[in-house]
């Protein structure tokens, strides 16, 4: 009898939740209105020979990009709502490259856990997310490293007047790190490398660490070199503390593309590699119109369009260059819009350099 | 005494005397009882007061509220359009007329909370307009008078509004739903995709969506769970103990970053939406067990009269056994909700820019950088009005409905 009707019961309840849902059926559309728009938000294994990434992202008609949303210079929310950060620079260039437009692009704020599946199921088109280059990710992740935009390194910070110059000098010294981190791992084999012994102090974030180091807890801390400086921007005397000229590791940072759409690798390489050549001839935004204008070089003019349709052997229109440079600029230009001396982090090139400037930033010719 | 009263017979027999004292006399008696309690009193009193002034000093004179107030849209719905805010505001209108429709309809007596509940927009409209929110407050003064039209409307025809608000209240939240995401590319209510969607305003969507849709699914599996039917008792029982096995965390992740790899992959499920699943899937869960004590509350006399009188299962639960149960449970529904409410703050580590999400990219904001403090209080501070309104409401409930008396 009740058994019945308990059956009943739950027959009725499923309808009205059925209903229910039915009703809602504006929150359950847009999935299937993204799929329609777009019917490869990913590059499927099936379809990637017959549609590439840069056709889906142009029939979309705006680029998906992976991001960092809370990272100091590299990623972070505007008052107004938008997204900027040396990172989205890179985005925004490569939607200027395509579209003529670098606002073409819908930030997708990911976790650094779920970066690379996000990548792989084909949620992003690219990842621009502060991914360090290493041999597992660019073979084991179903992505491909295109480029560095950003050379960093584990550092360590000191006092000035610790009078601490090398490694040798933190023997017995006690230092802080964050927990769980390449950083904890980098430092105990570089010191083991080094035969120094020292004290690990860990603590759970960043703002911990650094509290402990300034209210003297240790000798030193250590972090990336660039978090190294951004922190130290902030602290109440920047001047008394300095980094050693030692690096622990190489952090590499750069976009990530999905295996299997060579195309696509090579336009979001050649972005970046346009950034780097526009700084190495002198092409701003600021100037860009007037060199296009009055340049005899050939190889500004390849650059900028003029002569060796170099965009269309990539796929995009001639002025792709142009628009990168005239939109988001060069790379000196995007590095010291977020990083560089106007900015609180005022970090020094170091690496970051062009070569012509003795640093690695180095791009293939453009012919 | 007792010999007393009985030989007088017409004397009246008093209450017990109360207690009174001078303020002085509290003081010494709740504060100074013993000396452990002296010591115990300065002590307590010397932190409060430390803590106290340095909270004030901190927050008056060292905190920089620059912060809150440049990025308050920001905070309050995330990246959704600015041209497009006037939905949200039309969403609230419809809640305020809504909510003061029911009030005219179901609370009879004239309560001083009704003042203080309708009174409360006034209230944040000058919270905003001191903060500097720019028009913002004719808008929130807009959403009393509605609330206060719908409630004058309710009292002067009770019986006509009484169908039409409950129908409203039905129709209220697809209806919002609608508003806040829109159809077609261009035009009027033209499509704010989810991703745009942030801030307060997504924490609240994904608690209401959780609370609303959790609620019937785990009713059911309480019910199902008792169920004489070996397979859906097992299925609920199941399904109850792994949810409640894994923390909501896991599910979260499972949702942004497994989902994808399961479904064929042109099939692309919204992440919001995926998100609010997550969250119904486990609220469901832990309700049907609270929703279980209260089923289990009901004495057995309760089921054999209603089959007595020739009910059947449906009719048994839904008008005798349920109303009971779940009257039992308000306590425990009210606190699991204001937990769901504050768990969705989860989202924010699967890149989801809710309250805290926004928080978190604001401070990467290299303008605002060192202020965690500020930005961190200030989120603390919203989660805390909502939970406590949530509470509050609770106990007015439960007073409306006797629970605890009767």
């Amino acid at each position: 009898m009740s058994r019945k009707l308990l059956v009943l019961l739950a027959v009725v309840v499923l309808g009205v939740l059925i209903v229910a849902a039915c009703t809602s059926a504006p929150t359950a559309a847009p999935p299937a209105e993204t799929a329609g728009a777009a019917p490869a938000t990913g590059a499927e294994p099936q379809e990637a020979a017959a549609k590439s990434t840069l056709d889906v992202v142009k029939e979309r008609g705006k680029l998906i990009c992976g991001v960092n949303n809370a990272l100091p210079g590299f990623g972070f929310i505007q008052p107004d709502g938008s997204f900027a950060g040396f990172d989205i620079d890179f985005c925004r260039a490569l939607s200027a490259a395509i579209f003529g437009d670098p606002d073409k692009v819908e930030y997708r704020p990911l976790t650094a856990k779920e970066r690379f599946t996000a990548l792989s199921a084909g949620e992003i088109d690219v990842l621009i997310r502060n991914t360090t280059w290493t041999l597992t990710r660019d073979t084991e992740l179903a992505g491909n490293f295109v480029a560095t935009t950003f050379y960093d390194g584990q550092g360590i910070q000191v006092p000035v007047d610790s009078g601490i110059e090398t490694l040798q000098d933190l023997e017995g010294a006690s230092i802080c790190v964050q927990t769980g981190t390449t950083t904890e791992l980098n430092l105990a084999d570089q010191m083991a490398a080094a035969g120094v012994n020292y004290t690990p102090i860990v603590f759970e974030t960043a703002d911990d660490t650094t509290n402990a180091y300034l209210s003297g807890r240790c000798d030193a801390w250590t972090t990336d070199k660039s978090g190294l400086v951004s922190r130290q921007s902030i602290f109440d005397d920047p001047s008394a503390h300095k980094i050693l000229d030692v690096t622990l590791s190489k952090e590499p940072l750069g976009p990530m593309v999905r295996h299997g759409d060579d195309q696509w690798f090579d336009i979001v390489q050649w972005v970046v590699f346009a950034t780097f050549t526009g700084e190495e001839m002198g092409v701003t935004s600021q100037n860009v119109d007037d060199v296009k204008a009055t340049t005899q070089d050939p190889n500004v003019k390849k650059l900028l369009g003029l002569e060796g349709e170099m965009g269309q052997k990539l796929g995009l229109s001639d002025d792709w260059a142009y628009n990168i440079i005239k939109y988001v600029g060069n790379y000196e230009e995007i590095y010291n819009r977020h990083l560089g001396p106007d900015t609180v982090f005022n970090l020094p090139r170091g690496l970051n350099k062009s070569w012509v400037d003795g640093g690695l930033l180095y791009a293939p010719p453009i012919r | 005494m007792t010999s007393t009263t009985l030989t007088t017979g017409k004397q009246e027999i008093l209450p017990p005397p109360t207690e009174r004292y001078t303020v002085l006399g509290w003081i010494r008696k709740n504060l100074f009882g013993s000396w452990f309690d002296g010591i115990l009193t300065i002590v307590g009193l010397a932190f409060i007061i430390y803590a106290g002034v340095g909270s004030l000093r901190w927050a008056f004179t060292s905190a920089r509220w620059s912060v809150i107030t440049d990025n308050f849209a920001l905070f309050m719905k995330g990246q959704y359009p600015l041209e497009q805010v006037w939905r949200l505001w039309v969403g609230l209108y419809l809640l305020a007329f809504v909510v003061g429709l029911l009030w005219g309809v179901f609370v009879r007596q004239r309560s001083f909370t009704a003042w203080v509940l309708l009174g409360a927009p006034v209230l944040f409209a000058l919270i905003v307009l001191i903060i500097g929110g720019s028009g913002g407050w004719l808008s929130l003064l807009l959403v009393d008078v509605l609330a206060v039209a719908g409630w004058a409307l309710a009292r002067w025809q009770p019986q006509r509004t009484r169908r039409a608000a409950i129908t409203l209240l039905i129709l209220y939240f697809p209806l919002l739903i609608l508003i806040i995401r829109g159809f077609g590319a261009e035009g009027f209510l033209s499509l704010v995709p989810t991703n745009l969607w942030g801030g307060l305003l997504l924490s609240l969507l994904i608690a209401v969506v959780g609370i609303v849709f959790s609620f019937p699914f785990g009713v059911l599996l309480a019910l199902g769970r008792q169920s004489q039917l070996r397979a859906v008792k097992t299925l609920c029982v199941i399904y109850i103990e792994f949810i409640r096995g894994v923390p909501l965390i896991t599910l979260l992740f499972m949702g942004q970053v497994m989902l994808p790899f399961f479904l064929p992959s042109n099939v692309v499920i919204d992440r919001v939406i995926r998100a609010m699943v997550a969250v119904i899937l486990f609220a469901a869960a832990y309700l049907a067990e609270n929703v279980r004590g209260g089923l289990q509350a009901i004495p057995k006399g309760q089921y054999e009269a209603a089959d007595a009188i020739g009910l059947n299962g449906f009719q048994k639960m839904t008008y005798i056994i349920l109303p009971q149960a779940l009257r039992a449970v308000i306590p425990v529904l009210v606190g699991q909700f204001i937990g769901l409410f504050k768990d969705t703050s989860l989202v924010a580590l699967v890149g989801l820019l809710d309250l805290l999400g926004i928080a978190r990219g604001v401070l990467a904001n290299p303008n605002y950088i060192g202020r965690q403090i500020e930005v961190y209080v200030f989120v603390a501070l919203v989660y805390w009005v909502f939970s406590y309104s949530m509470s509050y409401g609770s106990r007015r409930l439960e007073v409306a409905l006797g629970v605890g008396e009767r």
